[in-house]
């Protein structure tokens, strides 16, 4: 098969939308006007990797995966396979249990999201992106930005963003995921979304009228 | 209408158009890679740039960008031949440097573009990347590292030909254009891509490595594995065809050129008839023509007229149907028939048996109804001028026989001839699609002929052509398929029985005494009486060749000049492009000696005078190329009751499209293609 190298893997032999996927690609279809079902390809396929996930607890989109949303959406196969090929955040082989996704676009990178790599690396006993540890339990790739760079850098897991990262952060945060335990997502410092580091630094003087 | 300069040059072409366009009106060449003008604009090669006067200063791709009143164009300043010559420095950046071993060194647009932009070294000092090849079936060869991602093949399969098997997948570095998964490609138009790609990325399977294009001698012809008459261009070195090309012709094929036809032509170097043959105790032996002439002569001598019959087969020009027919008329014999199959086709007029609305008028149409024809197996080529059609007005089609994918959206009426009389009587939905429409057309093909009920379909689809206002002063939507590309030619020379004589049947069931087959292998030769005495004149030992008692080698289409009349009416020459092998002889030659032999000599000596006779016979002959096209105002049907229909569902007589007649018979690339058709098959199951 093009496009992909490395080890090989078992393509499922069927796929078929379970019951939360179809009420999903239902909303969605009904977005679009009739003709143009098309459009939901990318929301589509995103339902086939989430219920991969739910079904093997690896989230991926199988070629019977791709045929069935060509099916569902009256496309030639081809084109599914363009669309999924081409954005990266389809994973078109299976991935371990926890998807880590390393930002290193610049603001990342110069707050040190090398250190988070290496951190990663040491922690899962993967050598390079997109590869998967032994254990079958993590998944590292390289991200382009994630859109949070006042927390830089990001680590993200699955769908879940976790920020102002290093080394010591990853190792308690990948020993939770070891253990089955999810930690809350957001700043890893504890600040308020993307409030400045250290407490407020404006507004700390304002003082209101008392009530009565 | 926009008045553009270009290069000083002021045209005037229509608003909407591009600059490419416009500059093609200018006579001025652009380069180009991804544009094709029979293909959606993609833009993706940027080899087009010029530079616009008055627009931001940034050189502009032409072949997507519209004109606009006024506009002053440069397509050779220096900011031009500076930005083409960075496209081709970043073109080449991937492209390997095998042109002495790739197959399209000597016709490649790359290569040819690179001596007019390419720098005389590469900057470029990283690794090229490498790019798996890609199985797409026994035809198409692919070396996807020389691939520049112009997207042609993909725009063509998905566009013209309608089989969306091609895509590009992932991205940047990573796209490759392919199948993504593994299989062959699944159109009859497919060896077309072979002629789009601009470079050697998809190059020809059968002709690797076999010639380079100088060495080749090209000759125009005419296509006759199917009746659309396609002209085709023949390449040859020495005795050898080796490559087939589509030549263009708006009127017929625009520039494509169906996969059989394309492919074939290594039957034509195996099972070749290249010596008479006479057979004698049972056995056939090897003779001389003399001893072949002697032999039939004997036999003839103590036949009369009347049992002497001919069946002229598919592949037949029509020079050597009119020399068989002359000769069975001095022999005093009108027992002539080119409706091998059975076809109960009406030849007292020429509407009746021709596709009469014309290939390029399918354009015009704004509804079409089939009847017991698959178009993409009997004439890709024509399959897609209907698609292109449909796909321009997004016209109704309705289909009546088997249900399949034609590549467009058909409305399915049934496999039963009776849906006639109910689109007839307005019973159907689809007869008010019809009778609403101004300008209906209907085809009917041979499998809806060639049929007990035959002329019934003939008659009744004919009635209903009429009913719906297909029939009038300027516009003719009645239509008859062929797939023989002899046939209508044969039709028109009235190369079907004459007065008391005897059709295919009556002659096959040992209603003649000698039978004199001109390439005729469409039926079982099983059929023909046991005491019959069988002349075969051809080039394959096939069906017919097998049963005969004397057989005559003929010349295939490539080995003579011939005439060909498509399914239009459309007569179109073939010129030879090599000998024919051995003693081999071109037919209407074998015939003309023959009918010396036996005291009958025909009145002609050459080509010429026989074409002069063809044309006395019908005027059609005298325009070569040239099509008229006429409206109906005589309404009255062809023979035959359109009340008798039968049930019997309607089939294509094309039960597979890779084998149809004695040349695709014998082409190994042709089993291959059925070999990678089953086990597309067998893996879709």
């Amino acid at each position: 098969m093009a496009a992909t190298n490395g080890p090989a893997f078992e393509q499922p032999a069927s796929f078929a939308f379970d019951a939360d996927s179809e009420a999903e690609i239902t909303k969605i279809v009904a977005r679009y006007p009739v003709g143009k079902q098309a459009s939901a390809v990318i929301p589509a396929l995103y339902i086939v990797q989430k219920q991969m996930k739910r079904d093997t607890g690896s989230a991926w989109v199988p070629l019977k995966g791709m045929d069935a949303v060509g099916a569902r959406l009256g496309m030639p196969p081809i084109r599914v396979y363009e669309v999924a090929t081409f954005y990266f955040m389809f994973n078109m082989k299976p991935i371990g249990k926890y998807h880590l996704q390393v930002c290193t676009t610049t603001p990342c990178w110069l707050r040190g999201s090398d250190a988070v790599t290496e951190a990663c690396q040491h922690a899962t006993g993967i050598r390079n992106f997109g590869d998967t540890s032994a254990d079958g339990l993590f998944t590292m790739t390289e991200v382009e930005c994630l859109g949070a760079c006042v927390n830089a850098p990001i680590l993200q897991v699955d769908d879940d963003f976790y920020e102002d990262m290093d080394t010591e952060k990853v190792n308690a945060l990948l020993a939770a995921l070891r253990r089955g335990e999810r930690p809350a997502p957001g700043s890893m410092t504890g600040r308020q979304t993307s409030a400045p580091d250290g407490g407020a630094t404006t507004l700390n003087t304002l003082q209101f009228a008392p009530e009565g | 209408m926009a008045k553009v300069t270009i290069d000083g040059i002021v045209v005037e072409v229509a608003s909407g158009s591009t600059i490419l366009q416009a500059a093609e009106q200018a006579g001025i060449e652009i380069p180009r890679f991804c544009y094709h003008e029979r293909l959606s604009i993609a833009g993706n090669c940027r080899m087009c740039l010029v530079e616009v006067e008055k627009t931001p200063p940034k050189p502009i791709a032409s072949c997507g960008y519209p004109v606009a009143d006024g506009m002053v164009v440069h397509t050779d300043s220096p900011m031009v031949r500076k930005g083409r010559r960075g496209v081709m420095e970043f073109l080449l950046i991937n492209h390997p440097l095998d042109c002495p071993i790739c197959d399209q060194g000597g016709e490649c647009d790359l290569q040819d573009q690179a001596m007019g932009f390419g720098a005389d070294h590469s900057r470029y000092d990283e690794n090229k990347r490498a790019v798996p090849d890609k199985n797409l079936g026994p035809l198409v060869k692919t070396s996807m590292n020389r691939c520049i991602h112009c997207t042609r093949c993909i725009r063509f399969i998905t566009e013209v030909a309608g089989v969306p098997d091609l895509g590009a997948t992932a991205r940047g570095e990573h796209m490759e254009v392919g199948t993504y998964v593994e299989k062959a490609l699944g159109s009859e138009l497919s060896g077309n891509i072979i002629d789009l790609c601009p470079v050697g990325a998809l190059t020809s399977k059968p002709y690797a490595f076999v010639a380079r294009p100088w060495e080749l001698a090209k000759v125009d012809s005419i296509d006759v594995l199917d009746a659309i008459g396609t002209n085709i261009r023949i390449d040859a070195r020495g005795t050898e065809v080796l490559r087939i090309l589509p030549r263009i012709n708006e009127d017929v094929n625009e520039e494509w050129l169906g996969d059989k036809s394309r492919f074939a032509m290594d039957g034509l170097k195996r099972r070749r008839l290249d010596r008479p043959w006479v057979r004698e105790n049972g056995k056939l032996r090897a003779a001389t023509w003399d001893q072949a002439f002697a032999a039939i002569a004997a036999k003839l001598k103590t036949l009369q007229g009347d049992r002497i019959g001919a069946i002229a087969g598919d592949l037949c020009d029509a020079e050597s149907v009119l020399a068989l027919k002359d000769l069975l008329a001095n022999l005093g014999s009108t027992n002539v028939d080119c409706r091998q199959d059975g076809a109960r086709l009406d030849a007292t007029r020429r509407d009746f048996y021709c596709f009469n609305t014309s290939i390029a008028g399918i354009e015009e149409a704004d509804a079409i109804l089939i009847v017991g024809s698959n178009p993409r197996k009997e004439a890709p080529v024509l399959n897609a001028r209907i698609r292109k059609a449909w796909l321009a007005s997004g016209m109704p089609i309705g289909l009546i026989g088997s249900e399949t994918d034609l590549t467009y959206a058909v409305t399915h009426l049934g496999a039963s001839p009776s849906a006639l009389t109910d689109l007839h009587t307005g019973a159907h939905d689809f007869a008010k699609i019809l009778a609403n429409a101004k300008k209906p057309m209907i085809i009917v093909g041979q499998g809806a002929l060639a049929r007990p009920d035959g002329s019934a379909i003939l008659a009744a689809a004919w009635r209903l052509a009429a009913h719906v206002g297909a029939l009038s002063a300027d516009w003719h939507g009645f239509n008859v398929l062929h797939t023989a590309a002899g046939r209508v030619g044969a039709l028109d020379l009235g190369f079907v029985p004459g007065p008391n004589g005897k059709s295919v049947d009556a002659m096959l069931d040992g209603g003649v005494d000698l039978l004199w087959l001109l390439g005729a292998d469409g039926f079982d030769p099983a059929r023909i009486a046991s005491g019959t005495f069988v002349v075969y004149q051809g080039h394959h030992g096939d069906a017919g060749a097998q049963r005969a008692d004397v057989i005559l080698p003929g010349a295939a289409y490539t080995e003579k000049s011939g005439t060909y009349v498509n399914t239009e009416g459309r007569a179109q020459r073939a010129f030879k492009a090599v000998y024919p092998p051995g003693e081999a002889r071109e037919d209407w030659t074998i015939l003309r000696a023959f009918s010396a032999i036996v005291g009958k000599t025909l009145p002609y000596d050459t080509i010429e005078a026989l074409r002069t006779r063809m044309e006395q016979i019908h005027p059609a002959f005298g325009r070569v190329g040239f099509l008229p096209r006429f409206g109906c105002s005589d309404h009255s049907g062809p023979a035959g009751d359109p009340a008798v229909l039968s049930d019997a569902p309607l089939v294509s007589t094309v039960a597979n499209y890779y084998v149809t007649d004695p040349i695709s018979r014998s082409s190994p690339t042709m089993a291959a293609c059925i070999a990678a058709q089953d086990q597309t098959a067998l893996a879709a199951e």
